[in-house]
């Protein structure tokens, strides 16, 4: 039941090479910045063989009890500059300015946060998937989303964050989510869609991510993308399938897309001229490129795409600009944006109140659970 | 001869960027002394910038005869890989 199309056998094709890839796609861009992370890791940093090689001896030295005694806060600041110039990986036990610090916990929360909200726009389709192929591909990616969440909570409690505090934190509001997934999943197309333009958006968001300065957040979104990479073209399938079914099936699709596109240009955040966080983030490496740069590698990738589906993007004035090499598209409403962020948008309520009653349904698996290892413990003892 | 002292497995981040790896196991009556020890066994040749010490009585490992049960699960869930889609001509980025 679960055929690939055409003859060739599933296993070889999964077992057989998953990651090579022609340059320019995804997987290829993921792979070339695990390779900079290891060629990076490989380098000498400047002056690292004198002042900072005894510098990490002391830090590891006793049991971390007093990192950084030897050395006054200038140089810890110096110290932090260099890794970051040569675009080596910040480690969790490394000195670094409090705002950075501060600044990638927001980020990589909210980020997980994300993930976990993100279940609950496609969930809605599980028991009404198509096929039971479709429904367990479903499964496999909600389940994923579950999965990047954690991955993103951990790297999040290496900087001394703590889970309990990150997660009351989503539920009281205090820290937000993705503005795209308080928009409805109406038909079975907008799974397709989201696959395919939400999914699509994320990873141009992400996969700058893999080359993050903080080790744990860049290794975590190495691991991501290789995953959302199947999220995209499960999506990407069941449009370009609804788009050469019946008229209505392609309707259906052409809707959803006409739906999801505005929504999704917005997931890249305000323009440029607009972003709060912007500026320190680059000069830290955490962000690589500007929100306008990628909504628009993330259009100019999407007009061939759409092409292939047969269907198109809602936007009369999109057009090639051969002067600046790039489409000319119409913005997303930033004001509707805002909007939905501060919580007006069409599901935010149902979003956070399905999330809390799914917390509070939990728990009496958390309270079991710890009863059970009390009384484990007991017995032992 | 007195009692061996507890065994430590150690984790090495070979340079900065990179997970700390297993490299090995090592005996010591405590941390620190772990941790020292397994610098002298385990970096003698700059293998490391850092290391990990966990007391391997407070490892859980699985099983290897469960392994089937364990893992087999996630054998027949190839839709789980980018490859078991089918990319029609021409998309590209996907």
């Amino acid at each position: 039941m679960l055929q690939r199309k055409g003859s060739i056998c599933n296993t070889v094709m999964v077992y057989g090479n998953d990651f090579q890839t022609s340059a320019g796609d995804l997987l290829g861009e993921v792979e070339a910045a695990e390779a900079a992370l290891r060629e990076a890791a490989g380098r000498e940093l400047a002056g690292e063989a004198g002042d900072a090689g005894g510098h990490d001896a002391g830090r590891h030295g006793a049991g971390d009890r007093d990192p950084g005694a030897r050395d006054p806060g200038k140089e810890r600041a110096g110290y932090f500059d260099r890794i970051i110039s040569a675009d080596q990986k910040i480690e969790p036990r490394d000195d670094m300015p409090d705002a950075y610090r501060k600044t990638l916990i927001r980020q990589i929360a909210q980020h997980a946060h994300s993930e976990i909200i993100g279940m609950q726009p496609e969930a809605n389709w599980i028991t009404r998937a198509p096929s039971l192929k479709r429904k367990a591909i479903l499964l496999a990616k909600v389940q994923d989303e579950a999965g990047h969440g954690l991955y993103l909570y951990a790297a999040a409690e290496t900087l001394g964050a703590a889970r309990e505090e990150l997660v009351d934190k989503l539920l009281t509001g205090r820290q937000k989510y993705s503005s795209i997934f308080n928009y409805p999943t109406l038909t079975w197309a907008d799974v397709g869609v989201i696959g395919w333009l939400v999914d699509g958006a994320a990873i141009v968001n992400q996969v700058p991510l893999c080359r993050c300065s903080y080790g744990p957040y860049a290794r975590a979104m190495i691991r991501i993308c290789k995953e959302e990479s199947f999220h995209q073209r499960q999506g990407y399938e069941i449009l370009y399938t609804l788009a050469h079914g019946t008229p209505a099936q392609r309707e259906l699709a052409q809707d959803a897309v006409d739906r999801w596109w505005y929504p999704s240009l917005a997931m890249f955040g305000p323009p440029d001229s607009e972003s709060t966080h912007s500026e320190q983030s680059m000069q830290w490496k955490i962000k690589r490129f500007s929100n306008d740069d990628l909504r628009q590698r993330f259009v100019d990738m999407c007009v061939g795409q759409v092409e292939v589906l047969g269907l198109r993007l809602p936007d009369p004035a999109l057009r090639w600009n051969p002067q600046r090499g790039a489409h000319d598209f119409t913005e997303p409403d930033y004001a509707e944006l805002m909007r939905v962020i501060s919580g007006d948008g069409p599901c935010n309520r149902q979003r956070m109140a399905h999330r809390r009653a799914a917390h509070a349904d939990g728990g009496w698996v958390r309270e079991a659970a710890a009863a059970y290892a009390a009384k484990q413990a007991g017995a032992e003892a | 001869m007195g009692e061996l002292s507890p065994l430590w497995e150690v984790f090495v981040r070979p340079r900065r960027g990179l997970s700390h790896v297993h490299a090995g196991s090592i005996h010591a009556p405590d941390a620190a002394t772990a941790l020292h020890n397994a610098r002298d066994v385990y970096t003698r040749r700059q293998e490391g910038v850092s290391i990990w010490v966990v007391p391997a009585a407070e490892i859980t490992a699985s099983s290897p005869d469960e392994k089937d049960a364990f893992f087999d699960p996630a054998a027949d869930k190839v839709y789980r890989h980018p490859t078991f889609y089918h990319v029609p001509d021409g998309a590209k980025h996907l």
